[in-house]
């Protein structure tokens, strides 16, 4: 039972944000510095490369989402220190001056006019200094409202509609009143239940804002399904979970916002928040595509509901999975932090679960490694807006 | 033992909440609403997660859970048969 008085341990980094993990990153800005990034991790243990496919010849939003992504994920305050990497020496400097902004240590390195060796040797120096420099930074307690906690649910079936997705809920409105940031999002999921939304939005210019939302990425469904998005939305494992319609599948998807809180705004992809309260990201729903924008927003939690079972992790933002659903509770054990089936047998109502939920979180909060970061799963997916030039 | 879930009053359909259901089974369900309890019984065998009608359903009727809307029913639900995507469709897209 969370008050007031509740803390966690947690380092607090130079611009006042509070992270729960301690990470040296090694970012690569592109594609192809993905080898030189991963040999640097490889060199300095302790250090954790981010490779993925993006970042050349991108324009426009879809590019400034690229930068917005990585920039994010470099400022989380998860992050002790970033050693960036790419093809050229300016874009590395572009994204080095947006985690600076945060005063963590941060150094970028460009591999054309010197090549992967020597990048490699100098970036392998650099990030040695920095993963022992953070080696000896100190967790502190900090009072529970510094936390920034998302949500985004996974491989739903309906029994994510019954237990798990009500229990984030449960647990949403109990920090809710201690000045956790929180988000939730997965604009396509809302449909069916967008009129619930937008009721719980805290102001007219909110709801007009997440309808635009609500409404811009119907326009994409519409300019691209083919017959209708029943193989996408649901999933085949939503419905061999027993999710039949998009409406059904989406009014259990928002079970996760509880039933007191309000929507205070709304912002766009891996954007940060401007205060406490819960947000809604505009975003994709696929789960590696969201939380990748969730860790690039800030957030430093995260609570996610499975049915038929998930398996998702994310390199920065540790992934707290939960089911209602006994079988996947028995056949994935592995990859359940918390088990909430008891509820569908009437053994435990959602004020318990919700206090049982927010236990497992503070302790991973305080250290306690997620069944996803023990397995390693480090999905870090950037979205795509359209093609690149 | 709670075999199937109903979350609202005005649902027409509830959710098999254990595994093993067999046609032909007496079905015990929780209305999560007022805390009530119904029963319903099993038409064919209903894997846990899936929908089991818990009221006559028609072609043409909107299915209702969570006391809302959630698709049209494409031919006739009787009461404790399976509904799924044979025989529910979205409203949508």
């Amino acid at each position: 039972m969370i008050n007031s008085k509740t803390t966690f341990w947690g380092y607090r980094r130079e611009n006042g944000r509070v992270g729960v993990r301690n990470h040296v990153i090694i970012l690569p800005v592109d594609d192809l510095s993905n080898a030189a990034a991963e040999a640097v991790a490889n060199n300095v243990k302790g250090t954790l490369a981010i490779p993925h496919p993006y970042g050349r010849l991108q324009f426009g939003a879809d590019l400034d989402l690229h930068f917005r992504t990585l920039i994010g994920a470099g400022s989380n305050p998860n992050v002790a220190a970033v050693v960036v990497i790419c093809i050229e020496e300016s874009w590395a400097k572009r994204v080095v001056d947006g985690i600076a902004k945060t005063g963590k240590p941060v150094t970028g390195f460009g591999i054309e006019l010197h090549g992967d060796h020597d990048t490699i040797l100098r970036a392998s120096k650099v990030a040695k200094e920095y993963v022992q420099w953070a080696s000896e930074l100190q967790r502190e307690p900090c009072p529970i409202g510094d936390l920034w906690v998302s949500t985004k649910c996974g491989e739903s079936d309906t029994t994510s509609g019954c237990g798990s997705n009500p229990t984030v809920g449960s647990a949403f409105d109990k920090l809710e009143p201690f000045g956790v940031t929180m988000c939730f999002g997965e604009t396509t999921e809302i449909t069916g239940g967008e009129q619930i939304v937008a009721d719980r939005c805290a102001t007219p210019a909110v709801r007009e804002k997440f309808m635009f939302m609500f409404n811009r990425y119907q326009e994409v469904i519409e300019r691209h399904k083919v017959d209708d998005l029943s193989d996408s939305q649901p999933t085949k494992g939503n419905i061999a979970g027993g999710l039949t319609t998009i409406e059904e599948k989406a009014l259990g998807n928002i079970q996760k916002i509880g039933k007191k809180c309000k929507v205070i705004g709304v912002i766009d992809k891996a954007e940060t928040p401007t205060g406490p309260g819960l947000w809604f990201m505009d975003s994709s729903s696929a789960a590696a595509e969201m939380v990748t924008l969730l860790a690039a927003a800030g957030f430093v939690v995260h609570l996610f509901p499975t049915g038929q079972g998930n398996v998702i992790g994310n390199p920065i933002l540790p992934v707290i999975k939960l089911t209602a659903n006994p079988r996947t509770a028995r056949t994935m054990s592995e990859h359940v932090d918390y088990d909430c089936s008891g509820l569908l047998q009437r053994q435990k109502n959602l004020d318990q679960t919700g206090d049982e939920l927010l236990e497992v979180m503070l302790r991973t909060c305080n250290g306690r490694l997620t069944a996803a970061e023990a397995l390693g799963h480090r999905e870090f997916v950037m979205t795509r807006l359209y093609e690149s030039a | 033992m709670i075999h199937i879930l109903v979350h609202d009053k005005k649902d027409t359909v509830g959710v098999a909440v254990i595994e093993g259901i067999k046609a032909g089974q007496e079905l015990i369900g929780w209305v999560m609403e007022d805390d009530s309890t119904i029963k319903v019984k099993a038409v064919n065998d209903i894997p846990i997660g899936h929908k089991v009608a818990t009221k006559e359903i028609k072609a043409g009727d909107t299915v209702i859970k969570y006391g809302f809307d959630v698709g049209r029913a494409v031919s006739d639900i009787r009461i404790g048969e399976h509904a799924h995507v044979h025989n529910i469709k979205t409203k949508r897209w």
